[in-house]
Parts: structure tokens; sequence; C-alpha cells
């Protein structure tokens, strides 16, 4: 079966869903602020005539319509790294600052670590952590390929995490970009669709609600944990939020993204979730023609009132 | 035994010794050694001043860090002395030869404050560089050794990485996972 037939009761527009998932994505890159500004970029491209779209609602993205992110001299500089646009999403929602303890806690390839050091000003210790020894190969690569330096690399379980390698042994915030089954990815990948299994989903649903509870209980009372997937699937997205609220001290806050998002769902398939899972966010890619994504902002320790009050708290 | 052990002879023969699977903090200075053969933070700092002019301030706020036989890692963080883990940082410099070799990367992230041995390469030279190839450029009067190449981008001029200048020639030492194929950009 098509995977996505399952999620049409979701969606307001069905056609447009399925004829989105259907159109393939350009290549973006994310401007690196580490190494240049998003001006310096567009002069380098303009200079090297390398044709570029801008992305309305993130001056740092470009659309390269003639694809080959590579083969220019920005990408060489590390000015440029190859990030589809919704993948910028959860560093946007974490909202990491120079100075702070971050940890990544599925880490490679490194899209989004080299995000958040930039985010950072590559100030502060982001913790870049994966199980997988080989894809931590391509982190560093990209890594210093960014010229990051804030960064500490570990090859560990997420799901039973030890602070114990570090100089400190809780964080400011949070991200847990899980593993899973990727069907928001279908328009660069096609075959995540044939290859779906409602086991997967299942078996991948465990890892995600033990790495998201890690990550909760690794992060300081008042800290932010940012969750997100690119898969529609409610047992990966909202049912392992809820999980994670009935059984560690967190709270999901409302907050802000740069572009159209629908509210997590709280039915699904005879389960029901909890009532504030709607302040997770839904990205379909017939809303903004990008691939598919969720993402949560989870403040720690049951205090807060729902609203993302981190410049009032702080 | 390792090479270091054997050198530290019979000075020491339970003094530390250089351990390749953890990552250690650089003594401040040669009296602070206690690792036969570790570079220190000052040396680090004289070496890039004396090499490439870029002074001791830019790399105020980082640490420097050992792993593996004299490859030093530069961080900008917090972290344990020592630390077992993956990366600390990014790799930064060579030592433990007697030239020592800055990487890349570092010339890539910190080159841009050299004030000497730094060889500007026209776009055709630069393309040649990026791509791996060693090139004649006789016309090159400065020292011979570790250089970094650079050239220009939209008015500014932008390191590409190291070269080894020896006999009119330019040796790209770009690794092999690094190198490009670019088009000339005049």
């Amino acid at each position: 079966m098509n995977p996505l037939d399952r999620y049409e009761s979701l969606v307001d527009d069905v056609d447009a869903f399925r004829a989105a998932c259907d159109r393939s994505l350009p290549s973006v890159v994310r401007a690196n602020g580490v190494a240049a500004s998003p001006d310096r970029v567009r002069e380098a491209f303009d200079e090297s005539g390398v044709a570029y779209e801008p992305v309305d609602w993130h001056d740092g993205l470009f659309r390269l319509p003639d694809g080959n992110p590579g083969g220019n001299w920005p990408y060489v500089h590390g000015w440029t790294h190859g990030q589809e646009e919704v993948s910028v999403l959860p560093t946007l929602a974490l909202d990491p600052r120079p100075g702070e303890r971050v940890w990544d806690a599925c880490a490679a390839p490194g899209s989004k670590t080299t995000q958040i050091a930039d985010a950072m000003d590559d100030e502060g210790t982001v913790v870049a952590n994966d199980n997988n020894l080989g894809r931590l190969s391509a982190l560093r690569h990209n890594a210093e390929r960014l010229g990051i330096t804030n960064t500490i690399v570990t090859n560990q379980d997420a799901r039973n995490f030890s602070t114990k390698p570090l100089a400190f042994d809780e964080f400011d915030r949070a991200l847990v970009d899980a593993p899973c089954s990727c069907e928001g990815t279908c328009r660069k990948n096609p075959d995540v669709l044939d290859q779906w299994t409602l086991d997967h989903v299942h078996a991948v649903a465990g890892i995600q609600k033990g790495v998201l509870a890690r990550a909760v209980q690794a992060t300081r009372p008042g800290g932010t944990v940012v969750y997100s997937t690119c898969t529609f699937a409610p047992e990966e997205n909202e049912a392992v939020l809820d999980h994670v609220l009935a059984n560690e001290d967190c709270g999901l806050v409302a907050f802000d993204l740069p572009l159209d998002t629908d509210p997590g769902v709280t039915e699904w398939e005879g389960e029901t979730y909890d009532e504030s899972v709607t302040r997770a966010k839904r990205i379909y890619p017939h809303r903004n023609d990008t691939g598919g994504f969720f993402c949560a902002k989870l403040r720690v320790g049951g205090e807060g009132d729902g609203s993302d009050g981190e410049g009032v708290a702080a | 035994m390792s090479d270091d052990a054997a050198a530290a002879g019979e000075a020491a023969s339970d003094a530390p010794t250089n351990d390749g699977q953890q990552f250690d903090r650089l003594p401040e200075t040669p009296a602070d050694r206690e690792v036969q053969g570790r570079a220190s933070r000052a040396e680090v700092l004289d070496w890039w001043a004396e090499r490439f002019g870029i002074g001791e301030g830019v790399f105020e706020e980082y640490g420097f860090w050992e792993k593996g036989a004299g490859k030093i890692w530069v961080f900008n963080g917090e972290a344990t002395d020592p630390s077992e883990v993956e990366a600390v940082g990014m790799t930064f410099l060579r030592t433990r030869q007697e030239h020592w070799k800055p990487t890349g990367r570092a010339v890539s992230r910190f080159g841009a404050h050299a004030t000497k041995n730094v060889i500007e390469l026209d776009p055709e030279q630069a393309s040649r560089f990026a791509a791996g190839d060693d090139q004649d450029i006789p016309e090159w009067d400065g020292d011979w050794g570790y250089l970094i190449a650079t050239h220009e981008v939209a008015g500014e001029s932008v390191p590409i990485g190291v070269g080894l200048y020896l006999y009119d020639e330019l040796r790209s030492v770009v690794p092999k996972g690094s190198r490009a194929d670019l088009p000339v950009v005049e």
C-alpha cells in the first residue's frame, strides 16, 4: 500500500496533498553564518553565475534550480550546506543562544547540528550524538567543512545517554530529530514509500519515546526540548508526545514557525491524545510546497502556562 | 612501547604518555608539559603568529587539545580533561613532526587573519588548486613550506586551503575527499 493513503483523512485538500507529494523538490542550501552572511553567498553566486531563488520565509535559504549544490566556490568555502527547507524548522523552534549547552540527540549527518552551532555564533557547547558511527563521520566532515568549533561528538544510544563524558550534567536545550519512517521526504526519495511498513512505524515509535524521554530528563528545569520527525504518522508524532507528557515532567508550549502549519491531531485510529498536542505543528507538502514535517516544542518542568514565554522566564 | 615513551627514555619510566584514544588539553607552556613530545598552548600560539602573522588574540577563547600522535584540535566550548568522545571541535594542526602543518579546515576558518605566507591565486590557479593539482608558480618570492592559498571572491580574499611550496612549485594538499572540480570564475 502507499502509506500516504492513510493520511488523507487528516488533510483538508487531498488532491493538493497527493499532487504535492508527487512533485520533486529543488536542491536547497542554507547559508552558514559562521563563515559567511546570506549577502556574501548571494554575491558569490552572482559572480560565478550560479542560479538561485530566495525562500520567502527564510533569508538564509537558497533554491538552486540547476541542482549541483556542491559544485561551486561558496560550498567549497563552507559558506553553504545542502539542507531541505523544512529541515531548518526544528532549530528555529529550539532557538539556541550563544553560550548555552545544547544536545542534538540524533545528530548525524549534522545539518541541524551545524545550524544550531551557527545560531549560537559558534559559542557555547553543542553535544552532537548519534548511535551510528558511520553516519557520525559524515557529521564530522560537515561540521569541519562549515568551520564549526563548539561541538563535541559522542557515539551513544540516545535512549540511555550518559553525560559522564561531559563537563556538565544537564542541558539548556535539546533537539530530538528522531529516526522515523520518513514519508515526508518522499519528494526527494520516493523509495521511502515502497519501503514503508506498519511494523517499522511501531518499532521506531518505541525508540522515539525512549529518546524523547531521555532528552527531557537531561534538560534543566525551564529548559527547552524540541521533537521533530519527517513523517506524517501520528504513531510517531502525537502518540510519542502523549507518552512522554504522561511519563516525564514536561509540557508542550505554543510557538511560531515562519510558514503555514496545521495543528497536531488528538485522535488517530481509535487512540486519543492529550489535548495539548494541538500545540505541535504538522507541515504538509501542499501548504508551502516543501517536504513533510512534524515539530513540537516542550518546556521541561510543569510550571509553564503553555505559551512560549522564554523571554519573560529568562 | 610508543615512540613517545621511547623518546622519554630513562627520564621517567612512569611519566604520563600520550593516549591516542582520548582528548587531552594542551599544557599552557613547555614548563607545564607532562606528556613527552606534546606541544604546549604557548608554542601553538607562537607558531601561528610566526608562520602566518595570526595574533594570539584570535585564539583567546579557544582551547587546544591533542588526540592521536600530534593531531591538535581547536575547541570553543566546555569539555572534561581528558575527554573520551569522538570529537572535540575541529582538527587544527599536525605537530610531533619537523614542520608543523595546519589543516585545510583551520586555514579556511582562521586564515583570513593571516598577514604573511599567504599566496593569492588567480581564478585559473584557484580552480586547479581546489582540484588538487600541483602547479608551477616561480614568481612566488616568499618562504618555502606551508602557505595559505587564497583567491578573490566578490571583492574579498578568501582562504582556500593549505599549499606546500617547494622548488617553484605549489603543491595542493587539499585532501582527496575535499577536492572539487570548479569552473574558473574570472
